[in-house]
């Protein structure tokens, strides 16, 4: 409780839970501009999450490895499927795709230099590859997305994976958003729009509808590329069980999945927080499937959102991920939020911690913005030294959680190493309730 | 000339021998027999090289070209051309979904029908039809042209950009944001070049116009239903 509101409680005045401040404010916005509130950032409301797990290391039962000298191997090699030149990642930390247009040049490069420097891969996103990104990104996947900005042939061969993106945890349904400020004449140009207008990209694909048609349409990815680089399909988190195992179907080399924490450059504040799953509750979805396939770990599964420390990593890799993607956290690790800006914030109306009016570009850290002035405040050699050391903290917790409950390896680690704090966490991972052997919807 | 019959082989070294031409071109003809609605004929072209497909073509044919010329003689399925860079593709029967989509650059014909959404999220490429086009056409079309000899079905240009339109026939609907313009000089210096190009000699004078009213170009609240 803040102060203030301590006060008001002490005054015998008492916050409404269903219409608090936050509430009512949002219903005199609404009254006052007659439009739904878009923004950035994902989920705020709480929601199940890794916090409500935990590890039980290894005691009298499990034999530990100890914590700095033993090798516990975190590489992991995505796309073994199908593809001639799988890719090899030094961490199972990758950073997730975050557009050229929603972010700044600088941004990009500095997220490819953290990413390469970590040996780890970054993505590209809504509005294609640039070559700041290409040139300091020793891994880069190219996102294929419904609105195809920029989409072509030449980048689709120099990248290193392609990602096709059926959804989004923020807005799984709902189509990519870039308003009019941040339309620059570069933005414009790579995505053949004019400049100022107010993009609201497409929510399908054009060119394909339904999983069989996916089929024959990442084949025609692996024609044009020659086989050469794997192929994931990203989808938000929804009905993640069926989802997975038609992207299978289709062929996919890499499953990604993002729950409804993952972040956004813009989207309807109503579809941020109302539309998907968490993240904890869609991997059991996922990993089921795949396993019912027969194909847990021969197509991969990289999931995302909310994932803020290595725990969290750790807990995905023992629910069954083979890796796991960053948005947010990469871009906070950059100094998105920083509060060295706060004053500046204050300026427009937020605060340091609280920002997530991306879609304005007026950020005072430099990052979401196409203003040159504000982008300059990003040093992108700077900003990848930063995410590559928080890729590399990322990476040692989750070492050490392994090596704790013995595991030589990342992917080693097991739902059986996991119990829930919450009967709801343990319903959703599927991991007994701490204490008991009981599984939320499992007889026993 | 080199054949290749895809009975014999397969899509896969069909489109390997076409994609070696990017970097040392041997060959610049291409006939391509029984392809019998295979997918994903000669996609990711990248090389001034003809390629000449008998019989009909599945999903995504000729997808992303750059450079080369293909030429259907028979129909095509949906994804047409899709993602065109540059270069020409043309297909002798009617074409299904999405012809065009996305396409960049390039010219695209299409002598009998193409299905719905013909042209959708076009960025740039010029696609003359010479019979109707499906619902949907030119949705949330980017930049290009789209010349139609025949008709043109429910919901035209819906969510337009600067993509222009030029239709001959009738016009079950128009989508939302788009409008008859006024078919002006250059309009007409522009239609008769793409009719030119495309081989076609209908009269430019029997064409409309349509494009975007430049109303959705902005969130406002009139927009947001
Ligand atoms: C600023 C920003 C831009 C994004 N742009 C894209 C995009 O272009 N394509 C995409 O698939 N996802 C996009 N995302 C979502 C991320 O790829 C990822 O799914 C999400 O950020 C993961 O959740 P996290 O932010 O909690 O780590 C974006 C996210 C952010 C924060």
């Amino acid at each position: 409780m803040s102060e203030e509101q301590d006060l008001n409680v002490q005054d015998g005045l008492r916050e409404s839970a269903t219409f608090d401040r936050v509430t009512m404010n949002e219903i005199r916005r609404a009254a006052e501009t007659g439009i739904y509130d878009i923004r950035g950032f994902g989920a705020k409301r709480k929601v199940p999450h890794f916090d409500d797990l935990l590890f039980l290391g290894a005691s009298m039962s499990r034999y530990p490895l100890e914590g700095y000298r033993e090798a516990c191997n975190t590489q992991v090699t995505l796309g073994t499927r199908f593809a001639k030149k799988p890719v090899v990642i030094d961490t199972p930390v990758t950073i997730a795709g975050m557009s050229f247009g929603a972010l700044s040049a600088n941004a990009k490069e500095a997220l490819g230099r953290g990413a390469s420097a970590a040996g780890t891969s970054t993505t590209t996103g809504d509005g294609g590859m640039t070559p700041e990104e290409r040139g300091q990104s020793s891994k880069l996947v190219y996102q294929y997305l419904p609105s195809r900005y920029g989409m072509n042939p030449d980048d689709l061969r120099k990248a290193d994976a392609i990602e096709v993106v059926l959804g989004q945890g923020a807005k799984p349904g709902g189509g990519g958003m870039l308003l009019g400020q941040k339309i620059t004449d570069r933005v414009a140009e790579m995505r053949t729009l004019p400049k100022g207008v107010d993009q609201r990209s497409a929510c399908r694909h054009p060119d394909w509808t339904g999983p069989d048609d996916l089929a024959i349409k990442i084949q025609e990815l692996r024609e044009i590329t020659d086989w050469r680089v794997p192929i994931y399909i990203k989808v938000g988190a929804t009905r993640t069980y069926y989802d997975t195992k038609l992207a299978v179907k289709a062929g996919a080399d890499v499953i990604v999945v993002d729950g409804m924490q993952g972040g956004t450059a813009a989207t309807q504040e109503v579809f941020i927080e109302h539309v998907g799953v968490p993240t904890l509750a869609a991997i059991p979805q996922a990993v089921q499937a795949l396993q019912e396939m027969g194909m847990h770990r021969e197509v991969q599964l990289i999931v995302s959102g909310g994932i803020r420390n290595g725990a969290d990593v750790a807990k995905c890799m023992a629910l069954g991920a083979d890796a796991v993607a960053i948005g947010t956290a990469a871009l906070v690790a950059l100094g998105c939020n920083h509060p060295k800006w706060d004053n500046d914030f204050k300026k427009i109306g937020s605060a340091a911690g609280f920002y997530d009016d991306y879609h304005e570009g007026k950020d005072p850290a430099g990052i979401s913005t196409q203003d040159p002035e504000l982008a300059q405040r990003l040093d992108p050699v700077e900003g990848g030294r930063r995410l590559a050391n928080y890729l590399r903290v990322l990476t040692l917790e989750a070492q050490t959680l392994a090596r704790a409950c013995g595991k030589n390896d990342l992917r080693n680690l097991e739902p059986e190493d996991l119990v829930a704090l919450t009967v709801e966490s343990a319903a959703m991972a599927r991991v007994p309730l701490a204490g008991t052997n009981w599984v939320p919807g499992q007889s026993f | 000339m080199k054949t290749i019959d895809i009975a014999a082989g397969s899509v896969r070294e069909l489109n390997q021998a076409l994609h070696d031409q990017a970097e040392h071109c041997s060959e610049r003809e291409f006939v391509v027999t029984n392809p019998k609605g295979a997918h994903n004929i000669a996609c990711g072209l990248d090389a001034s090289v003809a390629v000449d497909i008998h019989g009909h073509a599945g999903y995504f044919c000729a997808g992303m070209n750059k450079s080369a010329s293909v030429t259907v003689h028979g129909n095509a399925g949906p994804g047409l051309a899709e993602n065109m860079m540059s270069g020409s593709v043309r297909v002798k029967g009617d074409a299904s979904a999405a012809a065009g989509a996305t396409a960049h650059g390039g010219l695209l014909v299409i002598d009998g029908n193409a299905g719905s959404r013909c042209g959708i999220s076009l960025k740039g490429a010029d696609i003359v039809v010479g019979g109707n086009v499906g619902h949907m056409s030119c949705f949330m079309a980017q930049a290009g042209t789209l010349v139609v000899c025949g008709d043109a079905g429910e919901a035209l240009g819906d969510s337009l950009y600067e993509t222009r339109i030029y239709v001959k026939g009738s016009v079950k609907s128009l989508g939302a944001d788009c409008v008859e313009k006024e078919m002006r000089e250059e309009h007409l210096t522009e239609l008769t070049e793409l009719l030119n190009r495309a081989g076609f000699d209908d009269n430019p004078a029997d064409f409309k116009r349509y494009g975007s009213a430049r109303e959705l170009y902005n969130f406002k609240i009139d927009n947001a239903y």
